[in-house]
């Protein structure tokens, strides 16, 4: 899962103007950019940086949900949650493969997720502290997250767009996995219903941060939507996300924690309060619940994973070598 | 069930939930790898054997309820029993401990188990043979996937070698129990239902065994084997696994999720 106006970026890009005509014309003529073509360096940096993002936060987001994994309340809800970490660790792989083929290594980008240079969505830096928050996580999380990765799946460049057709299958279906969890809770005992309001006040303002900066503030929305990277500006998804998920939270009984949030008839949308920009910075520059944390277990897992790493290779190499001494022998 | 016409229902139930503590014990300590594996492709791996030990798990929890007819479910079997009443080995139990415990703890019972379940295939209980079926795939892959590790491992650098004898080691004590007869499987046997584990033991060592040669590993001595499992008897890492495995279902009793 992931969604986040993209931070960091440095669009700018130094080819002639020859070049980049040529290559804004295939660009609006819908043409998917393949890995091989010729394409601006700028581009190629974007894309790198995006698909990075996306990558580490489908990583770093097996955290949080992992943390209930062993405390599921039943085997089914087991099961589902196994299989949903798992699949977030599918995209990761798929998604650090896109970027490969922009000719950046999946070693070098985990290298700049622990040193912190690169970012992932910083939802992943708040704690999930109750068995609702799984059910959360997939509503709206998943949820924010398919409202930026449906128009990915029309993206210009071809490995990222055809990756995000199959991830969007599956995010869909942890969407309707985390509701059915708050249905549940919300139809449940008083206990469970509280459970389930509670995390829906804790999750709704960070799910909103989730697409980033507002268009008026955001640097690199202009060229990534002219590239078609990106398809819709940070405001209009997150609109898009309001609309779609007030009236299911409604629908079940929950409240939003926004005294702002009102139906507008001649907009046909929902109006609702002011984002905390300056909680959104903070939490993006390290300062979040769980920033230090979620690094330092990624960083755990990397350094304590180092020896068995080691040992593949070398496994391999001894295996290659023994097959050459054999051929040898024999000729 | 079949089989249930010539053995007592209690006997038959105290076999499912071995099998079921035994497949639910060890699934829950794979997944306690997920998002830490030492590479991507493990975080994949891991919890996808975990998912098919939870599977096979509730399958026989299931039937286990069906068998017992005490209107128990699977959840109330996994939730709501006590330390004492679990029956798993003690080898499904063991801690996690670096990545190659934890592979040959998977290889030891994944060959352990592929023998039993390919026994059970014509179990003379059809509902058995059914879960059998399935599970007998997953196994081959459980092994095929520790067994490579083993051998990547052992036959690896100097680290990963002496960790991998560390692991031959620990987990030694553990083994015999897996193929101990008492009156539960005595009766199973007789009724077709399953195989007496003393008799799966060539089928493992044959596993095992080539493996372990390729590897460059040689089986440890144990002067003292560990066993108790069956009878409820665990380490003393159990009661934390319960504890966080019960958790939700002890802190809200009766609530359905």
């Amino acid at each position: 899962m992931y969604s986040q106006g993209l931070i960091g970026a440095k669009t700018e890009t130094t080819e002639d103007e020859a070049f980049l005509a040529a290559f804004q014309a295939r660009i609006d003529a819908e043409e998917k950019i393949e890995p091989n073509d010729p394409m601006p360096e700028g581009y190629r940096r974007t894309l790198i940086r995006q698909i990075g993002q996306h990558a580490h936060s489908e990583i770093v987001g097996m955290l949080p949900e992992g943390n209930w994994i062993t405390r599921a309340p039943s085997l089914r809800r087991k099961a589902a949650l196994l299989a949903k970490v798992q699949d977030e660790g599918g995209h990761g792989l798929y998604l650090y493969s896109a970027a490969e083929t922009l000719g950046v290594s999946r070693e070098e980008m985990t290298e700049e997720l622990l040193s912190g240079k690169a970012k992932y969505s910083s939802i992943f830096n708040y704690p999930t502290l109750t068995w609702a928050d799984i059910g959360a996580i997939g509503w709206l999380v998943d949820g924010a997250a398919i409202m930026n990765q449906i128009p990915l799946c029309r993206c210009s460049y071809g490995p990222y767009a055809r990756a995000m057709i199959r991830v969007c299958k599956e995010e869909s279906f942890h969407q309707r996995q985390g509701y059915e969890i708050m249905m549940h809770l919300a139809r449940g005992t008083a206990e469970q219903k509280e459970l389930a309001q509670d995390a829906l006040n804790r999750w709704w303002w960070p799910s909103l941060m989730m697409f980033g900066p507002s268009d008026t503030d955001s640097q690199h929305g202009d060229q990534s939507m002219k590239w078609k990277i990106k398809r819709f500006t940070n405001d209009e998804l997150r609109q898009k996300f309001v609309d779609a998920t007030v009236p299911q939270g409604e629908f079940i009984g929950l409240s939003f924690p926004d005294p702002d949030l009102k139906w507008n008839e001649d907009k046909g949308g929902y109006d609702f309060g002011a984002i905390d920009w300056d909680e959104f910075w903070r939490v993006v520059k390290g300062g979040g619940p769980m920033n230090r944390e979620r690094i330092a277990a990624r960083q755990k897992a990397w350094d304590e994973g180092a020896w068995v790493r080691e040992a593949a290779l070398a496994h391999a190499r001894k295996r290659k070598a023994r097959r050459e001494a054999a051929r040898m022998a024999a000729e | 069930m079949a089989g249930a016409s010539t053995v007592s229902r209690q006997a038959l139930t105290a076999f499912l939930l071995r099998l079921a503590d035994d497949h639910l014990v060890l699934g829950h300590r794979l997944s306690e790898w997920c998002g830490h594996a030492p590479m991507l492709e493990e975080d994949l791996a891991m919890p996808n054997m975990a998912l098919d030990l939870l599977g096979q798990a509730r399958a026989l929890y299931q039937y286990a309820a069906t068998v017992e007819g005490a209107g128990r479910d699977e959840d109330q079997l996994a939730y709501l029993r006590r330390e004492r009443e679990f029956s798993n080995c003690l080898m499904a139990e063991r801690e996690n401990g670096d990545f190659a415990h934890t592979m040959l703890r998977q290889l030891y019972f994944a060959a352990f188990m592929e023998p039993a379940w390919q026994a059970m295939l014509s179990s003379s209980d059809e509902a058995l043979a059914g879960i059998a079926a399935k599970a007998v795939k997953e196994v081959a892959y459980h092994i095929r996937h520790a067994g490579e590790w083993v051998v990547r491992l052992g036959d690896g650098t100097e680290e990963s070698t002496r960790r991998m004898k560390a692991a031959v080691e620990a987990l030694a004590p553990y083994v015999d129990e897996l193929f101990e007869s008492d009156d539960v499987t005595a009766a199973m046997a007789e009724a077709g239902i399953a195989a007496d584990p003393a008799a799966l033991r060539p089928a493992f060592d044959a596993i095992v065994g080539p493996i372990f040669a390729e590897a460059g590993l040689d089986w440890a001595d144990v002067p003292y084997g560990q066993t108790g499992g069956r009878k409820g008897m665990h380490g003393e890492a159990m009661g934390y696994l319960l504890a966080d495995l019960q958790f939700m279902q002890r802190s809200y009793p009766g609530a359905a999720w």
